[in-house]
């Protein structure tokens, strides 16, 4: 059974900034769909009776207090940049 | 005309509100304005692999406040989710908010339109975290004509909160004043300076029309950059109008984003995506639930102080003012506590009021100060009050003496023994100049006898021009009547 098309993988893939050709296309219906068969096998486990979870740790109510902590200089901030300009990333123009 | 009267608008609104706590939502970088870019950041607001975020516990409570003081519903158990899209002003290629199980909902805020109220449902209030700020290079800094883009992360990770409304506003003025209320009622709180130029406050409008007396809702557009309370007025007004052509001509409102242009003050779609928004939203792995006890939502509830509704109601019932002023006093915490302590010293509150409304607001609009940081004390104002009952200065001197009040902080007895202000009450002295002015003007003293009312104020000028203005008015009158009929 196919879980995913060819417009789920297109949409995907320009959510995530790819440029995919036609012929990628279906080879990534066949590779997704078995992740995803992959995935459902969790279904199978029972889970009656148990609540929902949104993380995997059972911690709860972690906080900080509002206080500074050490920044980064200008500089060292922007050893990432992949350029500068002005103290600031310059990053191409975003359409 | 005729043809809008047909139609009603149906708005809701978005704010966003970044929060006056010291550090960032999630890491220990300080918050800051106008600073030198990328000033304040670190591996978390960076979105370095491997960093983690914390919740800055002083943002949750500043948000439950909020969201108390908007009548909602605290959820004891809350989470984050990411909000996954690719634009640099997150690094991180997401943003932390909330999605299906926010901090709190259900709530509303009463706005006081005058001769109504207007109930706002709030839907939700929540958490989230700002993003960075972008310039976009070029000589107009549009973006369509930009050749690279500037990012600046100071304001990235910002405590920010999204307070979005029920679709219950149903007017550009109601949209306006529900955001003044807001804004107003936020400053009590003392948790943002909701400074809409410095973009701590701001607001969206989601915006159709229907026919009157419908019950169905049209297609909404989205207005963005309603940066002031004037834009967000003018903004809405202008798109209502467009959208009721659009349905007068027979054709229908499309669903999209517009831009708000404050220049040629309309509106204008932005260049829309050809996908739908798709933000993935899951919860975020990296950050703990929140859960919240009964006694801790309990404890917040109790630094909220009065809020501004009450607070005017308080003043209309216990010192008698009329709703207008006792809106206008309620609604900013200062004055209402300046108006307060006066309210200790002297009793008469509409004196006070209409001082505080009139002669004072215009001082401090002109110096661009607030009530707090003026040089009058409520004490000295008070003293200047009672002057001007016991007669001892008149009121047009009153004027001049409370300007160099405000301008020196010196107290009123001060500067009228300076300046020799002191209003002449003694009767025995103004019986003697009086007396010489009766001599002086024969003409006018018979007039008067005859009954003509004129006489009696070109007399009292005389009496005035002699003491250099600072005869008692009243009691020259009373004196010269005395004397002469």
């Amino acid at each position: 059974m196919e879980r995913i098309s060819k417009d789920d993988v297109r949409h995907v893939a320009k959510l995530a900034e790819l440029e995919l050709e036609e012929k990628d296309l279906k080879r990534f219906v066949l590779q997704l769909d078995k992740v995803l068969d992959y995935v459902a096998e969790i279904s199978s486990v029972d889970t009656e009776g148990v609540a929902p979870t949104s993380h995997v740790l059972d911690v709860k109510n972690v906080f900080r207090d509002d206080e500074p902590g050490e920044s980064f200089t200008t500089e060292y901030a922007l050893k990432n940049a992949p350029d500068e300009v002005d103290g600031g990333f310059k990053v191409p123009k975003i359409d | 005309m005729e043809r809008e009267n047909k139609y009603e608008a149906v708005i809701g609104l978005e704010t966003h509100v970044e929060l006056s706590t010291v550090t960032k939502m999630f890491c220990g970088c300080r918050l800051s304005f106008g600073e030198e870019k990328n000033k304040f950041t670190c591996p978390v607001c960076l979105g370095h692999p491997g960093s983690l975020p914390v919740t800055n516990w002083k943002a949750v409570e500043y948000a439950i406040k909020i969201a108390l003081a908007l009548n909602c519903k605290v959820n004891k158990y809350t989470i984050f989710h990411r909000k996954n899209y690719f634009y640099p002003d997150m690094a991180k290629n997401y943003q932390i908010s909330q999605y299906d199980i926010p901090l709190s909902s259900s709530g509303y805020l009463d706005v006081d339109m005058g001769n109504y109220t207007r109930r706002v449902g709030i839907t939700r209030v929540h958490m989230e975290e700002d993003t960075g700020k972008l310039v976009h290079t070029g000589v107009t800094g549009r973006i369509s004509e930009s050749k690279a883009t500037i990012v600046d992360y100071n304001r990235s990770g910002t405590p920010l909160i999204e307070i979005v409304t029920e679709p219950d506003i149903r007017s550009p003025e109601e949209a306006r004043e529900y955001l003044i209320a807001l804004r107003n009622l936020i400053l009590f709180l003392d948790v943002s300076d909701c400074s809409m130029e410095e973009g701590s406050m701001r607001c969206d409008a989601n915006v159709s029309v229907r026919e009157k007396n419908s019950s169905k809702i049209g297609t909404k557009t989205e207005i963005k950059n309603l940066n002031s309370f004037k834009f967000l007025q003018k903004g809405l007004e202008y798109e209502i109008k467009r959208q009721i052509k659009v349905v007068e001509s027979g054709d229908k409102v499309i669903q999209q984003t517009r831009h708000y242009d404050s220049k040629t003050g309309t509106t204008k779609a932005m260049r829309s995506k050809e996908e739908a928004q798709d933000y993935r939203y899951f919860p975020e792995p990296d950050l703990v639930p929140i859960c919240l006890e009964d006694e801790t939502i309990e404890t917040i509830r109790k630094t909220i102080p009065e809020l501004p509704l009450a607070k005017a109601r308080r003043f209309k019932e216990r010192y008698g003012l009329s709703a207008e002023d006792s809106r206008f006093l309620a609604n900013n915490m200062e004055i209402a506590d300046y108006f307060e302590e006066c309210c200790r010293y002297y009793d008469n509150p509409k004196n006070i009021a209409n001082w505080i409304m009139g002669d004072f607001s215009a001082l401090l609009n002109k110096e661009k100060i607030a009530i707090k940081e003026s040089k009058i004390t409520p004490c000295n104002m008070c003293k200047m009050l009672e002057m001007v009952d016991k007669g001892k200065i008149s009121s047009r001197m009153a004027k001049s003496v409370f300007e160099e009040m405000f301008t020196t902080g010196k107290g009123p007895e001060k500067i009228i023994t300076e300046r020799g202000l002191e209003q002449v009450s003694d009767e025995s002295i103004l019986e003697s100049i009086i007396d010489e002015v009766i001599k002086e003007n024969p003409g006018p003293v018979e007039q008067f006898r005859e009954g003509k009312e004129k006489a009696m104020s070109f007399l009292i000028g005389q009496v005035m021009a002699k003491t250099k203005g600072k005869a008692n008015p009243q009691l020259a009158n009373k004196i010269i009547r005395k004397k002469i009929v």
